[in-house]
């Protein structure tokens, strides 16, 4: 093709520089009229053939064929790939993001903790089936130490709530992300160490319809603005009222489907307004430590949330087995890049 | 627990809904209904599931006047309180409570002249429905009893009773033979029923096998009394027993219930099996206890703290006074008209041990008026979002890794007694006292047992190329006092990245080294590596210490054969233990940048032999040495070593490097370039090193 393009449009030597040298140049000037629009068709014509043949598919691939060192698009590139969030970490930063786009501060704690902070002070009575070994997994030696000082791995991130207000007055707006642990048998949904993230939010006049806003609020941003939440009564010790949240089915949007087994709802967290009692612990606590109470309960309220992020991260990816987070098995990892 | 409709329905003859309606409402008020079932005696099986603090719940009739107070119906009154009138006058049965403290309500009514048989009529109908297994008429009687209104009793063989019952806190090493056929040594804190000569049952858990009721028994004692919830579930727990009735009364029954359930127990007995009752009901009642259950003080509520607490309504008009004195009205609370602050003084009722607090009497009032019918609403707030101080350096070392190459793994928390020695600091790991496995005995005291487990795992199935890092806490200390600090481990086995430097075999040290120079760059201090007090479980000679600003925070290395070949690992790992906790708190590398020259760099490479005695550092440092300002850079391009001793003799290496001049000012001459390499041929040539012709 390039060859028929320099044979008649080559600048030195085409044929139709040599026509316009020999005839239409020399032409006398009643016969240039007449040979001009001759030369324009035929160059017309040629420079029409030329663009119909590039443009034709066979031409192209005669062309890609024919093109020496032409690269195989189609084989895999080979940079080493960047290694992979693991999505328990990174479902837990969305949660953390998003709350934190709600004035929430981030709060960690030990994960050993003490019966204090873990049970007393969020309003668990001495016998409370939680704080017997058989649902809470203890450190050894703790028989001789008072109640309140025995060490044991945290169940919830709310002693570290319990922590924040005694460190702090209000108003407070605080949410935790970490490691808890339970003395439970494992199957494929439940793992004796999980990940939670638990939120506070305390000031003065805080209410249950501002605790049902937040959280309806936070799901829009997780999961979609279509989502809806509702609010069924709960029993927690630390929060009064408790209640559970339900969010509509992420996957049928409600209508009922395998995931949501057929109810259009998926339960989500438990929450609650928090419990007089556990304000009355932290005061306590403040006053030993040499602080003003700064929690009456006569002014100051507010709500507590906390959720699984297991749970959130198995909805999310269609994850079967709550142990293949904890497995780093590279195949299983490498599908959350 | 299961309950039948059918059944709730008795008790509201005029109840407007449907059952698939009431389980929605139920559940809506925190009685949930999680399945609906058709019941063969009509109507619908519900299969509950009520919270602990909701033992009142836990029966048809609770359930009931939960009922009552969603739609405003009308409940039909149990009707059991009134005296039952003997058929025969006699003697109250003596009984007797020795712990006061345990057994504050002790009830007792004996019938004589019963026919024990199978039982028949309703309660034959409700327990097929219910799948409750029947036993004689006498004992079906008793689980009658809770099923209807959650009172547990018992029913005693009278002719088996020695005198009078007591109420009595069990003789330690005392033994009873309990109705599942168990004998059970008792300890001193177990409250037993018992009679003048022997323990007769396990109080609120477990009645006795001799003195039980059987086809042969013609003379019973029916038994309805009050228990402290603690000490019920302390005996529970340790005896691994849990029953119907522990399960009611560790959660606290309702103290005004006994004589009524005694008296419909009774009264099932005599419609069923015949026979008489005889003399009055004995009430043992202990008023310490009585004071603080049934007759507990009137507690305040102010309609002002129910809307403090609550909120706004989606229909805006908030919860109204009226409003609040129906709900708490329908589920048993008595209210004093409220005063001019809008207080009232409410009565609680004796079957809710779980209401003693205003706050208690407002989240009934929620959960009646439904939580779904409370408006979205956002608080203002006026404080500030604080980031916690490592955070910014956390995200920095994650995104470095990330890029790297590196995934993200989380693992167990805890490691082997073996593995924490090993591992962790001598002596120094933390013991568990009810671990999850033998393998789980210790809190991890360092992330590179669970990391090489990791690498394990992949390898194991046939995933060869494996990249991770984790970030977490490792525990040390004692189980006096824990320490808690944040550890990163990174694990490398398969390909490494290529270089020039080293050879196939020692790639995988050398790709670890430059991941973590690249994460130490992100951090101010200089960074320097040695061999110095190196873990046990490197391979010899190919591990290697990291010194940020002087101080020691991270190890890297081979695993040794050893652990490699008890973990099966077939192919070479890499491990890095970094102090995390130490890197974080250092602050972040701020970049200062250098103006860049307008004039040409220029490179002048050498070749040298060297003894294997001279390291990088040291030809570095002697070429640093020479103090030329305009030599900015000395790289190691080419290492080469010869198993042979051919081209290199063994013990040595050749090396070519490259050192890369400019000046900021102008361009540099032969003159000067040929000077400086000369000055470096001789510093090298001191240090030990040949120059090898040039080729």
């Amino acid at each position: 093709m390039e060859a028929f393009r320099l044979a008649w449009l080559g600048r030195k030597n085409g044929r139709l520089k040599l026509i316009s040298d020999a005839w239409l140049k020399v032409a006398p000037i009643e016969a240039k009229r007449l040979i001009g629009q001759r030369f324009n068709a035929l160059k017309v014509s040629i420079e029409a053939a030329l663009s119909e043949a590039e443009n034709s598919q066979v031409w192209n691939l005669l062309k890609s064929d024919f093109t020496a060192a032409a690269l195989d698009v189609t084989l895999p590139g080979t940079l080493r790939r960047p290694g992979v969030e693991h999505p328990l970490v990174k479902t837990m930063a969305e949660i953390v993001g998003v709350f934190g786009r709600m004035g929430y501060s981030v709060g960690l704690g030990p994960e050993v903790e003490t019966d204090f902070y873990n049970f007393e002070s969020l309003n668990f009575p001495p016998n409370h089936p939680a704080r017997d070994t058989q649902d809470t997994l203890v450190i050894a030696d703790q028989d001789n130490k008072p109640l309140r000082d025995r060490l044991l791995m945290r169940t919830h991130t709310s002693p570290v709530q319990i922590r924040s207000m005694i460190e702090q007055e209000p108003p407070l707006r605080l949410v935790v992300p970490g490691k808890v642990y339970r003395n439970e048998a494992e199957d494929a949904t439940h793992l004796a160490r999980f990940q939670q993230v638990e939120g506070l939010c305390v000031d003065s006049n805080i209410t249950f319809s501002d605790l049902k806003g937040t959280l309806d609020h936070a799901m829009k941003a997780l999961f979609g603005s279509s989502v809806k939440t509702r609010f069924f009564p709960s029993f927690f010790p630390f929060t009064e009222p408790s209640a559970d949240m339900q969010i509509s089915c992420i996957f049928c949007g409600g209508k009922g489907c395998r995931k949501c087994k057929h109810s259009g709802w998926i339960e989500l967290l438990g929450c609650g307004m928090v419990d007089p009692a556990v304000f009355q612990a932290v005061d306590r606590k403040r006053v030993e430590l040499g602080r003003a109470p700064a929690y009456d309960t006569a002014r100051i309220s507010g709500f507590a949330f906390g959720m699984g992020v297991e749970r959130i991260a198995m909805m999310r990816y269609g994850v079967s087995s709550v142990g293949l987070f904890y497995t780093a098995d590279m195949r299983f990892l490498e599908q959350f890049a | 627990m299961n309950l039948l409709t059918q059944w709730i329905r008795s008790y509201l003859p005029t109840l407007p809904v449907s059952d698939r309606q009431l389980a929605e409402d139920l559940t809506l008020r925190g009685i949930a209904v999680e399945g609906e079932f058709p019941a063969g005696c009509g109507g619908a099986r519900f299969e509950m599931d009520i919270t602990t603090n909701r033992v009142d719940a836990m029966n048809h009739y609770g359930v009931a006047r939960e009922t009552a107070a969603i739609y405003d119906v009308p409940l039909q009154p149990l009707a059991l309180g009134e005296e039952l009138a003997a058929s025969r006058p006699g003697e109250g049965f003596p009984v007797r409570i020795d712990a006061p403290d345990l057994c504050g309500r002790f009830t007792a009514r004996v019938i004589r002249g019963v026919k024990v048989g199978p039982a028949t009529g309703d309660i034959a109908t409700y327990f097929a429905a219910l799948g409750q297994k029947p036993i004689s008429a006498p004992v079906d009687a008793t689980n009658f009893g809770w099923l209807a209104m959650g009172q547990p009793t018992h029913v005693f063989d009278l002719d088996k009773v020695q005198g009078g019952i007591v109420v009595r806190r069990a003789v330690a090493g005392e033994t009873l033979h309990l109705l599942d056929g168990t004998e059970r040594t008792l300890v001193a804190d177990d409250l037993v029923i018992a009679d003048e000569a022997k323990a007769l049952g396990l109080a609120g858990v477990m009645g006795g096998y001799e003195s039980r009721v059987t086809e042969a028994t013609t003379n019973i004692l029916v038994e309805a009394a009050w228990f402290d919830p603690a000490a019920i579930r302390a005996s529970s727990r340790r005896h691994g027993l849990h029953t119907d009735a522990s399960h009611r009364f560790e959660r606290g029954a309702d103290f005004a219930a006994a004589p009524a359930a005694n008296n419909l127990v009774t009264r099932l007995v005599v419609a069923q099996c015949g026979g008489e009752v005889v003399g009055p009901l004995v009430d043992v009642v202990v008023s310490e206890t009585a004071a603080q259950t049934a007759a507990r003080a009137p507690i305040q509520l102010a309609v002002s703290e129910v809307a403090r607490h609550l909120g706004t309504t989606l229909d805006g008009k908030g919860i109204a006074a009226d409003v609040i004195e129906r709900f708490l009205t329908a589920l048993g609370c008595k209210l004093l008209s409220a005063d001019e602050a809008g207080v009232y003084h409410v009565t609680l009722p004796s079957w809710r041990l779980d209401l003693a607090r205003e706050i208690d009497l407002i989240e009934e009032v929620a959960r009646v008026y439904g939580y779904n019918k409370f408006a979205d609403t956002l608080p203002s707030f006026t404080g500030i979002v604080v980031e916690l101080p490592h955070m910014e350096a956390e995200r920095a070392v994650r995104s470095t890794l990330l890029a790297l190459g590196y995934s993200e793994a989380v693992s167990s928390t805890f490691a082997s007694a073996e593995e924490a020695e090993m591992f962790g600091p001598a002596g120094q790991s933390v013991a568990m006292g009810n671990p999850l496995s033998a393998e789980a005995g210790r809190l991890r005291p360092s992330l590179v047992p669970g990391m090489a487990s990791m690498l394990a795992g992949n390898l194991h199935r046939d995933v060869n190329e494996v990249r991770l890092f984790e970030l977490g806490t490792v525990f040390t200390g004692s189980t006096a006092q824990v320490d808690e600090a944040t550890a990163l481990a990174l694990g490398l086995t398969g390909k490494a990245v290529a270089g020039t430097l080293a050879s196939a075999n020692d790639a995988l040290f050398y790709e670890m080294k430059g991941v973590l120079e690249a994460l130490l760059a992100k951090f101010a201090g200089a960074v320097t590596f040695d061999a110095e007090h190196l873990p046990t479980w490197f391979e010899p000679g190919r591990g290697a210490r990291v010194l940020l600003a002087g101080e020691a925070v991270a190890w890297f290395g081979e695993l040794s054969d050893a652990e490699a070949a008890r973990r099966k690992l077939r192919q070479t790992c890499v491990l890095a233990d970094v102090r995390a906790a130490m890197l974080l708190a250092r602050p972040l590398r701020q970049p200062a940048v250098c103006e860049l020259s307008r004039f040409q760099a220029v490179v002048r490479d050498l070749s040298f032999l060297f003894p294997d005695s001279v390291r990088w550092e040291a030809i570095a440092g002697a070429l640093q040495g020479l103090a030329i300002p305009e030599m900015l850079q000395v790289l190691p391009l080419e290492v080469f070593r010869d198993p042979k001793g051919k081209a290199v003799a063994v013990g040595q290496h050749s090396m070519l490097l490259r050192m890369r001049f400019q000046s900021d000012e102008r361009t540099l001459t032969d003159e000067e370039l040929t000077g400086w390499a000369a000055r470096a041929t001789t510093a090298l040539t001191v240090l030990g090193g040949t120059q090898r012709a040039p080729e």
